[in-house]
């Protein structure tokens, strides 16, 4: 199930969404999760789902990609289902046995499904179309505005981009540690979870002394190429807005207006309150 | 060559180290009484066993560890004074063993702007330097892509040009080839000769490998954390016993030479290379 969440995954197309600014992407993608939990009616789903839709098929990213990373969440969403759908009290339209649907439930569980999709779907857009370097170098940005973060944002930004460097290698150590193991004749394979987790401790132990090994050596060759923290460094690429991403700007704000919108409308769709 | 007046880079005046013990273990004198100092210019190699001290005074030349007694001057600067720490660094590189554990970016050409990002060079000037140095080390093709991708003697070429990027005056490797493959090492090796003799990179090589440095100007023999032997290369290396004795290796040639006055034969006991050897056996 692990390896279908998407969230995270870098998906290259090229397309112009690829292209935008990282931060034009966190942003925009900010203000959606933000209306998201505005929005108080279907016809706000609706937009929103308008929107997933365009920003989809602008990425060029397949629809089945994009559903897979759903697919791997689905038990969380099952469970806000249920427990919203039998435990909100309210007129009731059926019962089954103790438990009561109510109309406000159907309601609720039916809004917070979609919730999470579409949170989902959003934020696995950004992360699909951004490079995991592009992100980290965006959230640097971004953190300087928020108070306590700011004297942060760069040592967190670097603590992002090595262990993005790491990953790789670590595992390729893993590997080469498993290997080893199997060859002095230990087993992964077999038995319960409870042996088969214990049977994980040659190999988690000498990773971790490696990883910390690595960590030191790592961190006196930064000393030594003048490593000295945030202040005073700068960068040899400059993250600069284009005019894709101006555009992408007025689009967000009339997204935004639009969804602010939908908020207005008394008419009711399919629920009658 | 004109009257180049000699000028000293680095100057290591009577120097100790001791690792301070605890109360389970005695402090260890890494190194006591260490004299000597490097020329502009010079290639310089350090050899001896493990232990011997080599990686501390790797570490003291390039301010990471500082001298209990004694002095070590880079460029002028004592490492002792704080004020020039990052000028010193910048001024005197240093090259690792493992290849790994010294690239920080998820790509090539952004961890060659690691050190001149962190001395706050303009960007434009970044972009430059990290052309340059990648051209130097020949490794341009690769400028995009990720360090995992590479092979070990890739990795240490970005590893130098990330050095060569911060416009240093010398360069400390730190047995660089240790943990390389035969063509990774040759790979490194030229990189590094070709530093020295065509940039005029002053260079200090610690290694393992007696055949890296059979061309050295220089080469400093360290054991137990002292300098026990100091010359040109020809001058070392014809020392097949004592060398022997503090558990290093001559080069082939060297020792088949050394064999072969042993049986008997007249043959110089200098020798270093197969040329040299083909020469003196067919004369």
């Amino acid at each position: 199930m692990l390896k279908d969440v998407t969230i995270g995954q870098f998906y290259p197309t090229g397309s112009v969404i690829h292209k935008l600014d990282p931060r034009t992407k966190i942003l925009f993608t900010t203000a959606y999760i933000v209306m998201l939990f505005c929005i108080n009616n279907l016809w706000g789903y609706l937009a929103t789902f308008l929107v997933l839709v365009i920003v989809t098929l602008i990425s060029k990213i397949p629809v089945g990609y994009i559903i897979r990373g759903i697919k791997g969440l689905v038990l969380i969403i099952l469970l806000t289902v249920t427990l919203n759908l039998f435990m909100t009290p309210g007129n009731v339209v059926a019962a089954l046995g103790p438990f009561n649907i109510t109309l406000e439930g159907l309601k609720t569980a039916t809004f917070m499904a979609l919730r999470l999709i579409f949170l989902i779907v959003g934020t696995s857009i950004m992360t699909l179309t951004t490079s995991p370097l592009d992100l980290t170098d965006g959230m640097e940005w971004c953190m300087r505005f928020i108070p306590f973060v700011r004297r942060y944002a760069h040592e967190l930004s670097m603590m992002m981009s090595i262990a993005l460097r790491f990953i790789p290698t670590l595992m390729e150590e893993t590997d080469r540690i498993m290997k080893a193991q199997k060859a002095r004749g230990a087993n992964f394979e077999t038995g319960n979870i409870i042996s088969r987790a214990k049977n994980l401790i040659p190999i988690l132990i000498p990773l971790f002394i490696s990883a910390f090994r690595r960590a030191d050596e790592l961190a006196t060759a930064m000393e030594a190429r003048c490593y000295r923290g945030g202040q005073n460094r700068t960068r040899m690429k400059q993250l600069v807005f284009e005019n894709r991403d101006r555009v992408s700007f007025v689009l967000m704000f009339m997204m935004i207006g639009g969804l602010i919108l939908t908020t207005m409308i008394k008419i009711p769709l399919i629920f009658p309150i | 060559m004109t009257m180049e007046q000699k000028v000293k880079m680095i100057e290591v005046r009577d120097v100790q180290f001791v690792y301070p013990g605890n109360n389970d273990t005695e402090s260890v004198d890494a190194l006591s009484g260490v004299n000597f100092h490097i020329d502009k210019g010079e290639f310089v190699g350090i050899i001896g066993h493990n232990g011997s001290g080599k990686s501390t005074l790797s570490k003291l030349l390039n301010a990471i560890i500082f001298p209990t007694k004694g002095d070590v001057i880079v460029n002028g600067l004592n490492t002792k004074d704080h004020e020039h720490l990052w000028d010193i660094r910048q001024t005197a590189g240093m090259v690792f063993q493992n290849p790994d554990n010294q690239l920080v970016a998820t790509i090539v050409e952004d961890d060659v702007a690691f050190g001149p990002e962190n001395l706050g060079v303009p960007s434009l000037e970044i972009r430059e330097r990290v052309d340059r140095a990648l051209a130097t080390v020949e490794m341009q093709a690769y400028a995009h892509q990720k360090p995992h991708q590479l092979s070990g003697g890739q990795k240490q070429r970005v590893a130098i040009a990330g050095i060569l990027a911060m416009e240093p005056e010398c360069i400390i490797f730190d047995e660089p080839t240790a943990m390389l493959d035969p063509s990774g090492r040759r790979e490194v090796m030229e990189t590094i000769k070709k530093l020295n003799r065509d940039k005029n990179m002053t260079v200090i090589h610690i290694t393992h490998y007696m055949s890296e440095i059979i061309n050295a100007d220089r080469i400093i023999v360290l054991d137990q954390g002292k300098i026990v032997m100091e010359g040109s290369p020809e001058s070392i290396f014809k020392n097949v016993c004592a060398l022997k004795k503090i558990g290093l290796d001559v080069p082939q040639m060297t020792e088949l030479a050394y064999e072969l006055r042993n049986e008997g034969m007249d043959i110089r006991d200098n020798i270093l290379s197969i040329d040299e050897m083909v020469d003196a056996l067919c004369r």
